[in-house]
């Protein structure tokens, strides 16, 4: 018998109105893990969701949390084991951030909710852990999105679950509240031992802070696997079917597609002296060509996206005679040559020589009066 | 403990201190003012009585007979009736609030009242017709049948319409048809007792009977006890129904409770009052203000007690004003009530 996981699902088909949308996910996750979902908009990330936290009902298979089904399990069985933190923005009347909060305690409170001393406590630790205790007193719909995001995954803290869902969390929020909320969230995973099953249209912090990802793409799960393995370039741009501009996976960047048409423009480049002078040429619509760059200079992945052309060395090698010829002939066939790089060593000298060329041609436009 | 959070602490117990000081006066200040308006109510009316003779009558029935019997016949039942179905009434409206996620939802506006009235107007005609007086159960049955059909109505739109305002139309729109054929048939309808069935059609609290006042004692506190012991729920219910469910509410059962419990209590008041307008949104909203506060363990029976008020507040109006002619309570209730709705309305727009 393989290991039993904390949370999984068994042949989950999920769907609605009874009509099966996506057949067979498997999700196997145990305490003190992220897993994410990630895919295009409207491939079904939602309806997953939705299914784990019973707002749906399960088409097919079934739920286990903790050894036990979900489906035979009270509400109030559940309430304590997993809270959730939902995209539909909720405008609650007069409720301060601490009475939102304090909706997390309803699982152990009596029968007409009061809350203890202790359950006092409770929301003021869960406020504490989000940064939030100074908005205690405020009026929930009176707060920004960040701290309305805060306030909601304080709820769910208090409702002290081993297993929190998240429906794209950080949707509306900036890049600092982006970076805050899941660093909040890591936190109480590694310190609370919680589980944690969200989707997240950013995957540059999908890829960060996932322990694994499940792709969703339309009618199926395309993959899972860690970050590692599914954040490849190809595949980022297979599964969101990305046509125009590219995805590069070791940086988590995007750009914009390249300028189309015929290549005058020379660029001699490296060290990340080339990535500004790259960007400016394709959003003024300019074709160019770069090099000589070896494939570990942190402008080469840039430059393969962007560029009409790249000359390239092999990593940790000086530049060789056949790609030096190469760019050679390519530059003295162009209208005008940019060298925003300053310092040639041993590595990239003959960059060096490139730039002579250009001077001697005339070609040479100085990138930096022009800046 | 470090010292910030000490400082939150009490900082956060004084807090509550605060709060449960302003919830205290709040009660102690609505409770001050129902008494003064009963007394006051008792007061007023074609006989005038010093405060020492009212208590003399309330409390051992002695002096002047013909006094003793206006209060204990007419002007005592008619003061119980405005307080117990002004309380139904404000927490049927705060019910539906809750039901709906929206502040100008109401037995009145969403055409519930009216529905009610259409068929207990009809039942009325039938039996009357047959030269039977309709009884006190017969009326709270056919208005709680009348609520149904237009609860009916009003949820088969609201599973189509998201915005409020557009739900609120429609149940205006639903109301208007309902009184347009009650209005037919009362006109049509040949009867002495006609008289009766028209000034009942506008919404009046006069001519309660003792009897009267027990079947609804029965029914609306019942009815509101449920409520209040259905606050936790309705707590969690406030934020959604996706974390009600999430924290352990059965929404469906719940769902189903929040629309008996608010048809009940407005086909109650129909019945024995007729529709009366406005009290169910501009109470529930005025109570959450004073407060400062939507908690259901609260606002429940604040909403009871302010209802009790606001309705007493009205009737000594309709009664006193123009006297010896009376005004329909739904007249004055609406000119106390409707601009809050509006206040309602403008509040949003900004804060949206």
């Amino acid at each position: 018998m393989a290991k039993k996981f904390f949370f999984y699902t068994e042949e989950m088909t999920v769907g609605y109105d009874g009509k099966p949308l996506i057949k067979d996910v498997r999700i196997e996750l145990d305490r003190g893990e992220i897993l994410t979902l990630i895919g295009p908009n409207g491939a079904g990330k939602s309806t997953i969701l939705k299914s784990i936290t019973r707002q749906l009902r399960l088409i097919g298979g079934c739920v286990w949390l903790d050894g036990q089904q979900m489906q035979q399990m009270a509400g109030r069985e559940i309430a304590r084991r997993q809270a959730v933190v939902l995209t539909e923005r909720i405008r609650p009347e007069l409720m301060s951030c601490e009475d939102v909060v304090a909706t997390g305690r309803y699982p152990y409170t009596g029968n007409l909710g009061i809350l203890s001393a202790e359950d006092h406590a409770k929301v003021r630790a869960a406020l504490e852990t989000v940064h939030a205790a100074d908005l205690a007193e405020r009026d929930f719909n009176a707060i920004s999105d960040g701290q309305r995001q805060r306030i909601l995954l304080a709820r769910a803290i208090c409702q002290e679950p081993e297993l929190i869902v998240l429906d794209e969390p950080t949707s509306f929020l900036d890049v600092k509240h982006k970076l805050e909320f899941l660093e909040i969230l890591k936190r109480m995973v590694l310190e609370r031992n919680v589980a944690v099953i969200m989707s997240l249209h950013e995957l540059d912090l999908a890829q960060k802070i996932s322990d694994q990802l499940l792709c969703v793409k339309g009618d199926r799960i395309e993959r899972h696997g860690t970050p590692e393995e599914i954040f490849t370039s190809e595949y980022i741009c297979d599964l969101y079917d990305i046509e125009a501009g590219s995805y590069n996976a070791a940086f988590g960047c995007v750009e914009l597609p390249p300028a189309e048409g015929k290549a005058e423009v020379f660029v001699i480049a490296g060290n990340g002296s080339g990535i500004p002078v790259y960007r400016r040429l394709q959003r003024e619509g300019i074709p160019f060509i770069t090099g000589v760059l070896q494939e570990n200079d942190i402008d080469h992945p840039a430059a393969c996206d962007l560029a009409a052309e790249v000359f390239r060395e092999r990593a940790f090698e000086p530049i060789g005679d056949e790609a030096f010829a190469l760019a050679l002939s390519r530059l003295r066939r162009c209208r005008e040559v940019i060298c925003p790089l300053r310092t040639f060593g041993t590595m990239n000298r003959r960059n060096g020589e490139l730039l002579r060329e250009a001077e001697r041609l005339g070609l040479l436009t100085d990138e930096i009066s022009e800046g | 403990m470090t010292q910030t959070s000490r400082i939150l602490q009490v900082a956060e117990e004084d807090g509550r201190g605060r709060k449960a000081l302003r919830y205290g006066v709040s009660f102690i200040v609505l409770s001050a003012l129902l008494l003064i308006l009963f007394v006051w109510n008792v007061n007023s009316g074609s006989v005038d009585l010093t405060v020492r003779e009212i208590a003399e009558i309330l409390l051992w029935r002695r002096g002047d007979e013909t006094a003793v019997n206006i209060i204990w016949q007419i002007r005592l039942p008619r003061i119980l009736a405005a307080m117990i179905l002004g309380g139904a009434l404000s927490v049927s409206g705060f019910l539906l609030q809750t039901f709906f996620h929206n502040p100008i939802a109401g037995p009145f506006v969403l055409g519930i009242s009216s529905g009610a009235k259409l068929v207990v107007a009809l039942s009325m005609i039938f039996l009357l017709g047959r030269g039977i007086t309709a009884s006190s159960a017969v009326m709270v049955l056919s208005a709680f049948f009348g609520s149904m059909i237009s609860m009916g109505f009003v949820l088969a739109v609201s599973r189509k319409v998201r915005q409020m305002s557009m739900l609120v139309i429609c149940g205006v729109m639903i109301s208007y048809i309902c009184s347009a054929v009650t209005d037919f048939v009362v006109t049509f309808a040949d009867d002495s007792n006609i008289v009766n069935l028209h000034n009942w059609s506008l919404g009046s609290f006069s001519g309660t009977t003792w009897s009267n006042v027990a079947v609804m004692t029965v029914i609306v506190f019942s009815a509101v006890l449920l409520t209040f012991l259905l606050s936790k729920p309705i707590g969690a219910y406030q934020l959604g129904e996706d974390y009600a469910r999430n924290l352990g509410v059965n929404v469906r059962v719940f769902r189903v409770c929040l629309i008996l419990l608010s048809s009940v209590l407005s086909a109650c008041v129909t019945a024995f009052a007729g529709p009366v307008s406005f009290v169910g949104i501009a109470v529930p909203h005025l109570v959450k203000n004073i407060w400062r506060t939507s908690k259901p363990i609260l606002v429940v029976p604040a909403c009871f007690l302010g209802g009790a008020v606001f309705c007493l507040f009205c009737d000594l109006i309709a009664r006193t004003v123009f006297a010896p002619t009376e005004l329909s309570i739904s007249s004055v209730t609406a000119i106390f009530g409707a601009p809050v709705v509006i206040l309602i309305m403008i509040r949003r727009r900004k804060t949206a």
